[in-house]
């Protein structure tokens, strides 16, 4: 039967992919297997596209620099900052934010800024709190 | 022979392969034949406007954004209009100007969505795949315009938060050449196959008189005939410098069925509107701030100020939005909000589109007025001993006026 969508998948044959590619071509047995190999340089994944322009990732807070205002804690939707009332500074629960970057803008010294980090899922949940270095 | 009229009860959902989102329909069958249906929602409601009644307006933005995944933006600005005309904050003319760009995005990756999705309802899967291609466009320009594929988080009240830059601009007009070229081999493709229309003429018929009595909106009451599209009657943010017609199928092809194909076509030539209208967006697009306060701590403090009721309705993809909203001075959080999402006017007419339609059709007749199950349920009962019950209208009333005799004697 040769109808327009047979043309149309013919066509398809030549093109390039137009989504991006995943990792893997397939799904491997074990994943985390896979990871080491891929650590230890034997084996090859497709690496991520990178992050496009004004992109909002996991956040960055520069302790030195904040006030303790508390500005950011009013706007935030998701109640996901939290303030530590003996230090005057605040702590970010990365598995509460939404990631729309409200705190940042708000900042009157910008102590908080979107990096371009979006790989956030850990069993640690202490990796999920920003609570600044020093 | 004696149970010759005998018929059986059916469920689809509410948790269903052919179904997106949880919503239950008895369908009362005789035979293949539908006899009777009745549509049962209540399984996913979220108790937004709950959550919504101990944040500020601010943060609320981001809480209508997802009542939507789909017309997320289109809440954004329904919700950020309210805002506006309660409390009277003016809007810049370059601000209006990129939420009609954004809506109009949306309004392409919702439809082309639907459009595929559909296909993949009959089986169709080649032309679903086709679908998804073409909508992989418009969300690589959402995504450099905004940052995000879904939940731009870009509304503000006052304007919006992303400019349009040259680059921006530069994808824009790469979309739209890209779409003149490709979207009408996805339209051709479908719409000659003579299986596919088989599957979706004279198939969930929704009459024009239908329409008006059960308020259906959006493209559901254009595909039965009826000439409504809020960006034409009452037009808001740019739509009032543009001319908007209202898309019917009697214009294209002159006659009216009210079917699912009618639903079809209606989503896919506003597709091509909705390129038109980006176009002379694009091209008309106003210099200017894009904020009326740049500052948010100082919108905060005008907000909290603010007294007043605002309402809103905007065209969204699936139809008329409502959000309506109350705000007290000296309070920080909003009083009330309230969210009418257009799938709640659309669902009504369902049991009418089932009426005499095959089992086999049930799902596309479903998917037919784009449902969005969670946007809809915005109320839900809640009995405590477990039994279900009927209230009638006078226990309702006596309900109701007992709420507020509550409410004074706090």
């Amino acid at each position: 039967m040769i109808n327009k969508m047979f043309l149309m998948i013919l066509k398809q044959f030549i093109k390039k992919p137009f989504t991006n590619l995943f990792p893997l071509a397939r799904i491997p047995d074990h994943l985390t297997a896979i990871l080491k190999k891929v650590e230890a340089g034997e084996a090859k994944i497709n690496t991520p596209l990178p992050t496009p322009e004004g992109f909002r990732g996991r956040i960055s807070y520069d302790k030195g620099k904040c006030i303790g205002c508390r500005l950011c804690i009013r706007v935030c939707p998701a109640n996901a900052i939290s303030y530590i009332a003996e230090e005057k500074k605040i702590m970010v629960h990365i598995d509460r934010c939404c990631f729309c970057a409200q705190c940042t803008e708000i900042c009157p010294v910008q102590c908080l800024s979107m990096s371009d980090e979006f790989l956030l899922s850990s069993f640690d949940r202490k990796k999920q709190v920003v609570a600044g270095s020093n | 022979m004696a149970e010759e009229n005998k018929t059986y009860t059916i469920p689809i959902g509410p948790v269903h392969v052919g179904l997106k989102e949880p919503i239950t329909a008895w369908l009362q069958v005789d035979g293949e034949r539908i006899v009777d249906v009745r549509i049962r929602p209540g399984a996913i409601h979220r108790g937004i406007e709950y959550m919504a009644r101990e944040r500020n307006p601010i943060q609320v933005i981001y809480l209508a954004e997802r009542i939507c995944g789909i017309c997320s933006f289109a809440h954004i600005v329904s919700f950020v209009r309210v805002v506006e005309d309660a409390t009277g904050i003016p809007v810049p003319p370059r601000a209006k100007y990129i939420r009609t760009i954004l809506l109009e995005l949306e309004r392409i990756h919702s439809h082309i969505l639907w459009a595929g999705v559909a296909c993949y309802t009959l089986g169709y899967d080649s032309a679903f795949n086709l679908g998804m291609l073409l909508r992989e466009k418009v969300m690589d320009v959402l995504e450099a315009m905004t940052g995000n594929r879904v939940n731009y988080g870009v509304g503000t009240i006052g304007g919006v938060r992303r400019d349009i830059t040259p680059k921006v601009a530069k994808a824009i007009n790469e979309m739209l050449d890209y779409y003149n070229r490709e979207f009408s081999y996805f339209y051709n493709v479908v719409t000659e196959d003579p299986i596919v229309k088989a599957r979706m003429r004279n198939v969930g018929v929704l009459s024009k008189e239908n329409a008006i009595r059960y308020c259906a909106v959006g493209p559901t009451a254009r595909a039965s005939g009826l000439r409504m599209d809020l960006r034409w009657s009452s037009p808001y943010e740019a739509y009032e410098d543009l001319e908007v017609e209202p898309v019917v199928p009697q214009d294209y092809l002159g006659k009216v069925h009210g079917d699912v194909f009618d639903r079809f076509f209606v989503r896919v030539m506003e597709v091509y509107q909705s390129l038109d209208i980006v176009k002379k967006c694009m091209d008309g697009l106003p210099d200017g701030p894009i904020m009326h306060e740049s500052k948010p701590a100082k919108l905060l403090s005008l907000l909290k100020e603010a007294e007043g009721v605002g309402q809103s309705s905007i065209e969204a993809p699936r139809g008329d939005d409502t959000h309506a909203i109350k705000l007290t001075k000296g309070e920080e959080n909003i009083t009330w909000w309230k969210v009418r999402a257009p799938t709640y006017a659309n669902a009504m007419s369902w049991p009418i589109m089932f009426k005499d339609q095959e089992i086999a059709d049930a799902p596309l007749i479903i998917n037919s007025i784009d449902p969005c199950i969670s946007c809809m349920e915005r109320m839900l009962v809640v009995d405590e001993k477990g039994s279900s019950t009927m209230t009638t209208k006078e226990e309702l009333i006596k309900l109701c006026r007992d709420k507020t005799r509550r409410l004074m004697h706090r």
